[in-house]
């Protein structure tokens, strides 16, 4: 039979204020356990909750992000379970009257087609803090640092079909959240988790299958992965007549496999009920109008405009725009250097391949736009050549200037001097008679090939500093003669 | 004989009659040789008291004296008291030493007040009769063979024998008004939001509030505009100004309309309770008011509706009692779920247990709708009965309580029985009404409570009908036999 994968996600965004929803203490990633912890994340007798406004502000910034609809009364309910790192023995959720409704987002795919995927709603909670089972001698030891840290959980509909269109959400999301300043979507310090729900069907069916799913996974990669393997696994039990069991998996990386969480941890009835402690969240047109004020040209509409101005690939205006940093630093590439085209290679090629290799980040590149803009504006007025180009950005990059100041000390301007070029030109026909002899009894296809051996032997004699273009010309000009 | 108020007591100081040293020595002497009759304190902090009872005199000496300066009051142990034990009346608290103070505590403090102690408690404030706690249950001074009301028992109780001159209390579902009525004390139980929450040990979230219990509604007064006020660390609390409520006592009772609930004077009330409120209200007739029967058809839902929404918060806020962080843990536990079921079996009493399995049950899948869900819109159809009522009066009055104190122990395999002894307090939590009780008189020698309800945040209103009726009656003075006067 042929199968139908259907997934939904649901994506845990840790939200990026200064202090926890509901205390204020510090959110920040790492500290002595329990530094960052008090008396309301510990649930000490009598502590309450208060809401931090900040989350409000980002839960209706996101919900504006995907025009959903917004939860003009939403209300925070209590999710009972006892878990030690939950202090409370509940954790402040929302369940009835989520901050935002339903929305919708569009994800380009590597092909250029375009997916709708649908939001069911996003909530505001609390995060819980950590067990740590080593070093206690057999005990368990309990950090609260992260209990309390804000996160935004969004549900998808089950409209992904693949794990290409899984990743494309997920980036999406992940670039959405970042552009808002909502969250700095650092998924290797769990600013982001995902939660991925997987059934199969028949092609062609209406009905959804039994799903599984698989918690916390927390990187895009593994999220790939947890999908291919769980896909195989679901697979080879429909395939063999079986029946998939509805339940909670985990995926484990070492293991490149999912495998069922006990029972026990997920039977869980949550009695949530309204929270007492605090009054529904009222959200007012003003509010609301205040928010969108503060708007910031989001993915799509960046995307649009790349395709637009810029002229660029619909592939390439989405891999430019997805990451706000990256998008403005293409922008001001292209407005120092006056060539769009070549600014959007430069940065998808070149500076990527550099980041990627050194693992740093966009925010942390060490060539700055305006640097980078001037180097490219060097290959565009004939000073250097492209190939030239490259040696000089990896010296930028390793801090050794400007392009000008590497491009002066190191001797490499072009030559473009006609008069010098020809006396070159003409010395490397003298030396090789015989290969002149051969190029001139030669065909029109053979010339084209054989020209290059007189290019480089001219690019050999410059340093590589001979201006190709010309060279060529003056080559094409000579051996014709 | 002579009976203590908090106002006797600042003018005494302030004449320079009595030291506020004196005094509390005085109440420490009193508690030590007379409360192992009655089980009221669990906590005795005497050094802290007399520290702050001559800084308070230093203070008042240099001209700078504050509002509430040397005064002596009992907290109820529901109370955070930083440095000082705050068991709630519970084994699962007896090691629990606070590092803050409730918000009522830092604003008392901040006002001179002096704190001779902690007051028992019904464990967790569940209890209308203080026979569930943990350190034992509490005599009533007027009858030590009955109880004194809960679950601010301790409260009263201290209160009534004059072990303080006044003491806080938190009410639930009458947990101020019904040992007030039992113990002939004026317990104010404010609207909902008009006192902080923060660090006192939730019971019901959407029912709790603190308040005072005091020998007069003019000291009742002094209290609350002490410790009313928007809290910012408790979003319930309500930013609204704080009236000078013991200036406003005055207001006459000429042309008050009081409204008399007819469900509350029916069958169920005893007679003697009966004829001591309505003697109360011919005074209140007699003094200008005029009296009008009312209906609040919902009444009797009170209870049922209560039984659910209390226990299903209780459920859930007890739940951070696990053994985990603070509190009492099970001895060598062996793996979670051990240390989690041996911890809180050990650790709550049985009344405790009881609601915990009644509010885990009203919430659990399946039966939400038909418990929580239902309760909730009964509790709206009460607070509507009561919103239309005063529509037409200006206050509401009748009995406290239906009976009056019962024997210890005498109810103790039914407590279905003590449940139902909070008819006519509960409905006034569930629609958020502040209400207080005032001694109106005594039936077979022990005292009987009205209830006086008013409008959200009317307070004001509350303790100048009060205060009119004490200025024209004397039941207020009246102490226990055994425990009158000052030693």
């Amino acid at each position: 039979m042929n199968w139908e994968m259907v997934i939904g996600l649901e994506i845990h965004v840790q939200l990026a204020t200064r202090s926890k929803i509901f205390s204020g203490s510090e959110v920040a990633f790492g500290g002595s356990p329990n530094t960052r912890a008090s008396a309301v994340d510990l649930a000490m007798p009598g502590m309450l909750p208060v809401l931090n406004e900040e989350v409000v502000r980002m839960g209706v910034l996101f919900g504006l992000g995907i025009d959903a609809e917004i939860g003009r009364t939403s209300v925070f309910d209590r999710k009972n379970y006892f878990y030690p790192d939950l202090p409370k023995g509940y954790q402040i959720s929302q369940f009835e009257h989520p901050i935002v409704g339903n929305g919708e987002v569009t994800v380009v795919l590597a092909d250029g087609t375009e997916k709708q995927i649908g939001i069911t709603r996003a909530h505001l909670e609390e995060d819980a803090g950590k067990s740590l089972h080593e070093d206690f001698h057999g005990m368990s030891g309990i950090d609260l640092n992260r209990a309390g840290t804000p996160l935004l959980e969004i549900v998808s509909e089950p409209d992904i079909r693949s794990s290409e269109e899984a990743i494309a959400y997920l980036k999406y999301i992940h670039s959405l959240v970042t552009y808002l300043g909502i969250s700095d979507g650092n998924m290797a310090e769990g600013s982001m988790r995902c939660d991925v729900n997987l059934s199969l069907r028949p092609h062609g069916t209406k009905e959804f299958g039994t799903r599984t799913e698989i918690k916390n996974v927390n990187s895009f990669r593994f999220v790939e992965k947890a999908i291919a393997v769980e896909y195989e696994r679901q697979l080879d039990i429909l395939e063999d007549g079986g029946s998939i069991t509805q339940e909670t998996r985990l995926y484990d990386a070492d293991r490149n496999e999912t495998r069922s969480m006990r029972s026990k941890e997920v039977a869980n009835d949550y009695r949530y009920f309204p929270e007492p402690d605090l009054l529904p969240i009222v959200i007012d047109e003003t509010f609301i109008q205040r928010i969108k004020d503060t708007m910031p040209e989001l993915p799509r509409a960046k995307r649009d405009r790349f395709q637009s101005e810029y002229k660029l690939s619909n592939y390439d205006a989405a891999v430019l725009a997805a990451n706000r940093t990256l998008a403005d630093y293409f922008e001001g590439v292209a407005a120092t250097c006056g060539d769009a085209k070549l600014a959007a290679n430069w940065v998808s090629v070149e500076l990527a391949a550099l980041l990627n290799r050194h693992d740093v980040a966009i925010e942390y590149t060490p060539v700055s736009a305006e640097d980078l803009g001037a180097l490219i504006a060097r290959i565009k007025d004939d000073t250097i050549s492209g190939k030239i180009a490259k040696d000089v950005f990896e010296a930028m990059w390793n801090g050794e200037g400007t392009a000008d100041t590497i491009i002066d000390a190191r001797g490499l301007r072009q030559m473009s001097d006609q008069g010098e070029l020809e006396t070159m030109v003409a010395t490397v026909l003298a030396d090789n008679p015989n290969q002149v002899a051969q190029y001139r009894a030669a065909d029109e296809t053979k010339q084209k090939k054989m020209l290059g051996f007189f290019v480089g032997q001219v690019m050999k004699a410059s340093r590589g500093q001979a201006n190709p273009g010309l060279v060529n010309k003056l080559l094409n000009q000579k051996l014709a003669g | 004989m002579h009976v203590h108020t908090i106002a006797g007591l600042l003018s005494g100081m302030a004449a320079g009659q009595f030291s506020s040293a004196e005094i509390t020595s005085d109440y420490l002497q009193r508690i030590a040789s007379q409360d192992q009759q009655l089980n009221s304190f669990i906590t005795v902090t005497e050094e802290l008291a007399l520290t702050q009872a001559r800084a308070a005199d230093e203070r008042r000496a240099r001209g700078e004296g504050l509002k509430l300066d040397g005064i002596p009051l009992a907290h109820k142990d529901i109370f955070c008291t930083q440095g000082t034990k705050t068991s709630c009346g519970s084994r699962m608290l007896d090691n629990f030493i606070p590092p803050y103070d409730a918000t009522v505590i830092k604003a008392l403090n901040a006002a001179g007040s002096v704190c001779l102690g902690k007051t028992n408690m019904d464990e967790f404030a569940m209890g209308s009769s203080n026979e569930n706690s943990y350190f034992g249950p509490v005599r009533n001074p007027w009858d030590t063979d009955c109880v004194p009301g809960g679950s601010s028992g301790g409260s009263a109780a201290a209160v009534a024998a004059g072990l303080a001159v006044a003491a806080t209390g938190t009410d639930t579902g009458g947990s101020i008004r019904q040992p007030a009525a039992f113990c002939g004390l004026t317990g104010l139980k404010p609207t909902y939001g008009r006192v902080s929450r923060l660090g006192m040990v939730a019971f019901a979230s959407s029912l709790d509030q603190g308040g005072p219990l005091t020998r007069t509604a003019e000291d009742a007064a002094l209290l609350l505009e002490v410790i009313a006020g928007v809290d910012p660390a408790d979003s319930t609390s309500a930013d609204r100004p704080v009236p000078r409520y013991s200036e406003a006592l005055a207001q006459s009772l000429a042309g008050l309309r009081i409204g008399l609930p007819q469900e509350f004077f029916g069958s169920g009330l005893d007679a003697g309770i009966g004829s001591v409120i309505n003697a109360a209200l011919k005074e209140f007739e007699a003094l200008g008011a005029q009296l009008v029967e009312i209906n609040l058809p919902h009444a009797n839902l009170a209870i049922p509706a209560y039984y659910v929404i209390a226990p299903a918060e209780a459920s859930t806020n007890l739940s951070r009692f696990d053994g985990v962080r603070y509190g009492y843990r099970c001895e060598d536990p062996t793996d979670l779920e051990d240390l989690y079921t041996r911890s809180r079996e050990e650790g709550f009493g049985d009344e405790v247990k009881r609601r915990i399995l009644v509010g885990t049950y009203a919430l659990s899948a399946g039966y939400y709708d038909a418990y929580y869900r239902k309760a909730q819109q009964v509790r709206r159809l009460i607070q509507s009965d009561y919103l239309n009522a005063f529509k037409e009066v200006d206050v509401i009055m009748g009995p406290t309580t239906p009976n009056p104190a019962w024997a210890i122990g005498s109810k103790e395999s039914d407590p279905v029985s003590v449940y139902l002894e909070d008819i006519y307090t509960l409905g006034v939590n569930l629609a958020g009404l502040p209400a207080i009780s005032v001694p109106a008189g005594l039936s077979d020698r022990k005292p009987v409570g009205l209830q006086i309800i008013g409008q959200h945040f009317d307070e004001s209103r509350l303790l100048s009908t009060a205060h009119q009726f004490q200025l024209a009656t004397d039941w207020h003075t009246l102490t226990p036999p055994g425990f009158g006067g000052k030693s």
